[in-house]
């Protein structure tokens, strides 16, 4: 009872990255909060699947196996979990940002009016003093999220309701197995006893989902365009720079919704949260949400025409000119003096 | 088969045009220097009823928004491009509401209308990111939901088929009316305003804003039914009064701080051949690349 709970994401009868990050930082706040850590694993053809939540520290394995659970629908996991949670009580719950931790959270957290923070850039452990109330909350979950287009930062509290609920999004936390020898329990749940017939009302048509080309995530160079890129020809330089690099393309929020990149590139608080060794900043101009996905790089090398750009202030190597000019003399150069 | 569709819709300040007057020193943010916006992806989401109401002749688009007064400016919007009735969801008691509370209060909002077919909302509004309140509403009105969603694919049968996309491809799926809807930015954009509805809907007012108005117009306004924007405060609709506002949001705001990184000694260079072929060659030596 009281424990921290993580949903996991299973495509394929595999965990997704953003769960095993959340489970690494599950195992922390389980351990600061001296209580134990809980996977849910709802799918189809899951044998064996605790094996690979153990080695992360997981006390419990929840598993729902049915062929009518994969792939991923709404009613019936949330259906699962809402009754789960009823049952078990956890104190946190964490599920992944993305379209399916997006869509199944609110439903949750609805149906058990407990508080969600979406988008957390950092969960801790921490008390609260409500002078109104003359009440200290111990070892409360401090959410901890970017608002108002990333011009804030916001801590995030829910007092009285349970679970804390939190989603984070994949590559904002570090995945990282404790003991792989670590053993846990199995709870096989009776599927029967946590979804109804009526929960099947909507039905998967087409599925068309391939494992992403673009990995920007564990690049160890990354060129990325914002908006003063110009266009989506304007990109292409940049995929000209990276190819000879080794690397890979990102880009700003503002590039990706002005339609020069896709959405998978997206770097920044409402992207990807990267930390390459080599980070090339071309033509942006360094909005907060963005700094915020990129700061951890090793070298930041700007290239901007406007010297007052914010992006100047985290780089390493500021280069005051154009990117039609400046890239391909990095080319140039670099297969000048490169073996 | 005619359809009654309901669009959710946010005035949002516009955070993605943040100026150096955007924030307080206090590190408050200052919602007066951030102009008020039609929520980006709730234009998307209007543009997919107003096609559903295309394909259906005889649907009725209304739009609901909850906000201060001057979010009537957002029902005008919709009605300038194809919407046919609005209402304003206004009232101190909703301050301070976070996502539940919101959607609480909409979900009673909705409660108000006739039998719904379809909602459609955006996925999510820019000034909070948290694409909660669409899968929350549905929750709480016992609606399945479609989050993500790209396109309506049809309508037929009382059932909806839905193309969504999602991180690494697409969907389609398909369910029973009535759905919840909520629809991305990478769906089509919103049509632009129709000239012949801005002057028709132009001096569509929520009874609020008539008192501000002059007798002629006041009279003009109610000589005219289509110019009445529907004004709803707590008394309209049926709810449980700790549900709303603060004391029905779970979630508390502890501490709100300003961003700030921590600034870089750094290098600056400029396009000069020299400048560039020194600092390829210090980054190679030094085994950043090569």
């Amino acid at each position: 009872m009281n424990n921290v709970f993580v949903y996991c994401e299973i495509e394929d009868g595999l965990i997704g990255d953003v769960s095993l990050e959340l489970l690494t930082k599950g195992r922390t706040l389980a351990t600061q909060l001296s209580c134990q850590l809980e996977a849910v694993a709802i799918g189809h053809k899951l044998n064996g699947i605790e094996k690979v939540l153990f080695p992360y520290g997981v006390d419990v394995v929840h598993i729902a196996d049915d062929p009518r659970l994969a792939p991923y629908t709404t009613l019936p996991h949330s259906a699962i979990l809402i009754k789960l949670f009823q049952q078990e009580k956890p104190q946190i719950a964490l599920m992944g940002a993305t379209s399916v931790g997006r869509d199944l959270g609110p439903r949750v957290s609805s149906a058990l009016h407990s508080g969600l923070t979406a988008d957390c850039t950092a969960l801790e452990i921490g008390s609260h003093e409500d002078k109104k109330a003359d009440k200290v909350y111990e070892n409360l979950l401090y959410q901890i999220r970017p608002a108002f287009g990333g011009n804030i930062v916001a801590t995030i509290i829910n007092p009285d309701c349970r679970p804390q609920m939190a989603t984070v999004r994949e590559g904002v936390m570090k995945k990282e197995p404790i003991d792989p020898a670590y053993k846990g329990k199995v709870n096989q749940l009776n599927v029967a006893d946590y979804v109804s017939d009526t929960d099947f009302a909507v039905s998967v048509i087409e599925r068309h989902v391939e494992a992403s080309k673009i990995n920007i995530k564990s690049a160890p160079i990354i060129v990325s365009g914002g908006y003063g890129m110009g266009s989506k020809d304007g990109f292409k330089l940049l995929f000209d720079l990276a190819a000879v690099l080794g690397g890979e393309v990102g880009a700003s929020r503002a590039a990706v919704d002005a339609g020069f990149a896709d959405h998978a590139r997206q770097i920044g608080q409402t992207g990807v949260t990267v930390r390459p060794k080599l980070y090339i900043a071309c033509g942006i101009s360094g909005q907060i949400q963005h700094i915020a996905g990129m700061q951890e790089s090793s070298i930041i090398i700007a290239i901007n025409n406007d010297p007052a750009a914010p992006i100047n202030s985290v780089a390493d190597y500021v280069i005051t000119g154009d990117v039609e000019t400046v890239i391909p003399k990095l080319i140039k150069y670099y297969k000048k003096n490169s073996k | 088969m005619s359809l009654n569709i309901l669009v959710l819709a946010k005035q949002v300040p516009d955070t993605r045009n943040v100026g150096k007057d955007a924030m307080t020193a206090e590190g408050t943010v200052n919602r007066a220097a951030l102009p008020a916006i039609f929520n980006p992806e709730d234009l998307n989401a209007l543009e997919q009823a107003l096609r559903l109401k295309d394909k259906h002749p005889g649907s009725t688009v209304t739009v609901l928004t909850m906000g201060p007064f001057r979010a009537a400016e957002v029902i005008r919007e919709a009605l300038y491009r194809g919407a046919d009735k609005g209402y304003v969801l206004s009232d101190r008691a909703f301050a301070g509401s976070d996502t539940l509370a919101t959607s609480y209060a909409l979900s009673c909002a909705i409660r108000n209308l006739p039998q719904l077919d379809v909602i459609v909302c955006g996925r999510q509004a820019i000034d909070g990111d948290t694409a909660q309140v669409g899968p929350q509403v549905a929750e709480k009105l016992g609606m399945a939901q479609i989050t993500y969603a790209e396109e309506i694919l049809s309508v037929e049968k009382g059932r909806i088929r839905v193309k969504r996309r999602i991180e690494k491809g697409i969907e389609v799926l398909e369910g029973k009316l009535p759905m919840l809807v909520t629809v991305n930015g990478s769906a089509p954009a919103c049509r632009p305003r129709n000239a012949r509805l801005l002057m028709k809907y132009k001096y569509a007012r929520i009874p609020n804003e008539l008192q501000a108005a002059n007798e002629d117009y006041i009279s003009l306004n109610n000589s005219r039914e289509f110019l009445h924007i529907g004004e709803w405060n707590v008394n309209d609709i049926v709810c449980e009064p700790a549900e709303l506002g603060l004391s029905g949001s779970p979630t508390k705001v502890k501490k709100v701080e300003n961003v700030v990184f921590q600034a870089k000694e750094s290098k600056t260079l400029t396009d000069n051949d020299t400048e560039i072929e020194a600092l390829i060659q210090e980054l190679i030596s030094n085994h950043t690349i090569g």
